[in-house]
């Protein structure tokens, strides 16, 4: 990985998000010391089950969730607590989000034609109304939609349709980064390909960075360059998306990996249930912390667990040099 | 076709009033049901697959009619069941249903407790003791520990994956012949969902009960399924075993969903994507509905539904391209090397290696 001459887009350090319900107790920590970079032009797959703070990170990128700690850098400027207007208009253009369940995304009683052109308006992207829609015009087209959609109401599309459209008004604005929150889960079967094909298009021609929030470890394998396997609000494993599937370390990605029901009845017959049971885990010895085992590959492990992890990926570097 | 099918449905056609508006959601479907083991009824939302099973147990929304059709179960036709006193000997008792929200099918003001011994109660005309004695079993059977703790609980305190324990432990209480589970782990984790499947192919072997599996991740599919049903457009479009499904697969359609899982893409490939939508059910469907979204259709395909045609005893499908007279046409080359593929990804060193 060249990763010394790409160029960081954004840069999470030490981030900390609690979540207070009352005085009382202390509040819950819905993201523990989370700290990862996202380089240029790549895609970033978020991955973790519900409730473990994937979406609170998305969130407190966008600046949608206050943060308790830490601090979150965007093109070498920090974007986190208090900062300017200007900046604040710089951050909501730069970085858009895209939505799991684009029907409650969309204001159900505005057109599309708004729906679309509501960040022209509010940050006078435009320089007349024919430019307006001119701009609206090929947002539309560029997601497979056609100008006549224009005067038609959200409800009236199909779930494919309408995320289509939350894709369409995070394109319009013609950001640098980004966070798609589970885009497809929401999706059919065979929509979910559509989707999937139309953000890589854009990533392509536009040389956009994304940051893909998933639980499904399938769905980012194929469309993440690189992967943060996240648990209970501490991130466990970060690697490029080939190395954390041929060498999972952490238990929790091993358990993940597994749980991936395959469309192949033998190989799923004879597969054997996992259980991830961190009660069952032997946590002895200093408090762990994310490291390096490998040139961008990094594990949140202490010294004794990362003695085992070690011998563990050269056992198996060694066998898949073999073959 | 079927040896001893324990539910036979015979030309079966349900249409729903929505406002001025008739709507065919099931399109004459003809389906045997073999006891003890398990079918799986896969297809997008809105193919009809909640709608056909709910016929079974009665359940269908007020606007919604058995315009034409039997279901045999037992020995009677259910369909001529026409009030909810008659439902009541069928749906829970001999046919239960597992929901996708554990949350709605569980009542939030009373304990779990309450909830599963009431059932028995009522179901089997135990006394309260007996029916908790029961209910405990039933929540260790599920996989909860410390049931005597947990017993006076409530809903909110569990979470998603324990709530669905608990929905399983109700629909269990009475002992069913046929369990639809109706996309159980959809809202579920990825990891308490293999731990829910799991479980309910244990439950079945040893409670003794015919499943009927919900589902639109193929994934799944592959782990519980003996048989597998296709439907589309309010039709069953393919029909066999779950090998014949996935390494032997003759509807477009199937093809067409198999190709499209992100499972089987490689990276820097374009995925495979149906285009367009599924048809409309308001209008009259005319020849095969998957036709224009098809890259395989005739133009037959067109202008006459396509009849069944028998690939093997246990295999069957709804398209003109077994016709005779049809064009040779290869699978795509997805489809053909599907087992090479996850072969390759799953054995070690592979992406998914050591699992």
């Amino acid at each position: 990985m060249e990763k010394d001459n790409r160029e960081v887009l954004l840069d999470v350090k030490r981030l900390e998000v609690t979540f207070n319900n009352s005085r009382k107790n202390k509040g819950f920590r819905a993201v523990k010391n989370a700290n990862f970079q996202i380089y240029k032009g790549e895609t970033f797959g978020l991955v973790g089950e519900s409730g473990s703070g994937k979406t609170t990170i998305g969130r407190s990128i966008m600046r949608l969730n206050p943060i308790s700690d830490g601090e979150i850098w965007f093109e070498g400027k920090r974007i986190d607590g208090k900062i300017s207007k200007e900046e604040k208009k710089n951050v909501v253009r730069n970085i858009q989000m895209i939505f799991q369940d684009p029907a409650a995304s969309l204001n159900e009683r505005a057109t599309i034609d708004y729906c679309v052109s509501e960040g022209l308006y509010n940050f006078h992207l435009y320089e007349n109304e024919e430019d307006r829609e001119r701009k609206v015009d090929e947002a539309l087209e560029s997601v497979g939609l056609l100008p006549e959609h224009k005067s038609r109401y959200p409800h009236e599309f199909s779930g494919g349709q309408r995320q289509r459209v939350g894709i369409a008004r995070a394109m319009i604005m013609e950001p640098k980064f980004i966070i798609a929150d589970e885009p497809i889960s929401a999706l059919d079967v065979s929509i979910r390909a559509q989707v999937l094909n139309l953000m890589n298009k854009f990533k392509e021609e536009r040389g956009l960075t994304y940051m893909f929030i998933a639980h499904d470890l399938s769905v980012v394998r194929y469309f993440a360059d690189r992967i943060a396997v996240i648990h209970n609000g501490r991130i466990v494993e970060v690697a490029p998306t080939e190395v954390l599937f041929k060498y999972p370390l952490h238990p929790y990605t091993l358990s993940l990996l597994q749980a991936v029901p395959m469309p192949d009845p033998q190989i799923e017959k004879a597969k054997e249930l996992v259980v991830y049971d961190e009660s069952k885990r032997d946590l002895s010895g200093e408090k762990p912390i994310l490291q390096e085992i490998r040139p961008g590959h990094q594990v949140f492990a202490n010294d004794r667990e990362m003695k085992e992890y070690e011998e563990k990926l050269s056992q198996m570097e060694k066998e898949a040099e073999k073959e | 076709m079927v040896n001893n099918p324990i539910l036979s449905v015979k030309n079966l056609e349900v249409k729903f009033k929505v406002r001025d508006r008739v709507l065919t959601a099931i399109r004459n479907i003809s389906l045997d049901f073999e006891e003890h083991k398990v079918v799986a009824i896969v297809g997008e939302s809105g193919s009809g697959k909640t709608v056909f099973t709910k016929t079974f147990t009665g359940m269908l929304d007020i606007n919604g009619e058995v315009t034409q059709g039997e279901v045999w179960f037992e020995g009677r036709n259910l369909m001529e069941i026409k009030d909810d006193k008659g439902w009541e000997e069928i749906r829970g008792k001999k046919i239960a249903t597992v929901f996708q929200d554990p949350m709605t099918s569980l009542n939030p003001v009373r304990t779990i407790g309450y909830q599963i011994s009431e059932v028995i109660m009522k179901h089997q005309g135990k006394s309260k003791e007996e029916a908790k004695k029961e209910a405990l079993e039933l929540m260790d059977k599920v996989g909860i520990k410390d049931p005597e703790r947990r017993y006076d609980e409530y809903p909110f305190q569990y979470s998603g994956g324990m709530r669905q324990r608990i929905v399983i432990a109700i629909a269990l209480a009475c002992h069913p012949k046929i369990l639809i589970c109706d996309e159980p782990t959809t809202a579920l984790d990825v990891t308490i969902q293999a731990q829910i499947i799991k479980l309910i192919k244990d439950l079945a072997k040893e409670y003794d009960f015919t499943t009927i599996y919900i589902t639109h991740d193929l994934g799944v599919v592959a782990n519980v399924a003996d048989y597998v049903a296709v439907m589309y457009g309010g039709q069953i479009i393919e029909f066999g075993t779950v090998e014949d499904i996935f390494y032997d697969s003759r509807h477009p359609y199937t093809w067409g969903l198999l190709s499209s899982l992100p499972q089987l893409g490689l990276k820097g490939e374009e995925l495979f994507a149906i285009r367009g939508t599924p048809p409309s059910l308001f209008e009259k469907i005319q020849g095969d509905a998957f036709a224009p979204r098809s890259n395989y259709s005739l133009k037959i395909d067109f202008l006459k539904e396509p009849p069944i045609f028998n690939v093997s005893d246990t295999h069957w499908a709804k398209t003109w391209l077994l016709d005779p007279r049809a064009p040779k046409v290869e699978p795509p080359l997805v489809i053909k090397t599907l087992h090479q593929r996850m072969l390759d990804m799953t054995k070690k060193g592979g992406v998914y290696g050591e699992r």
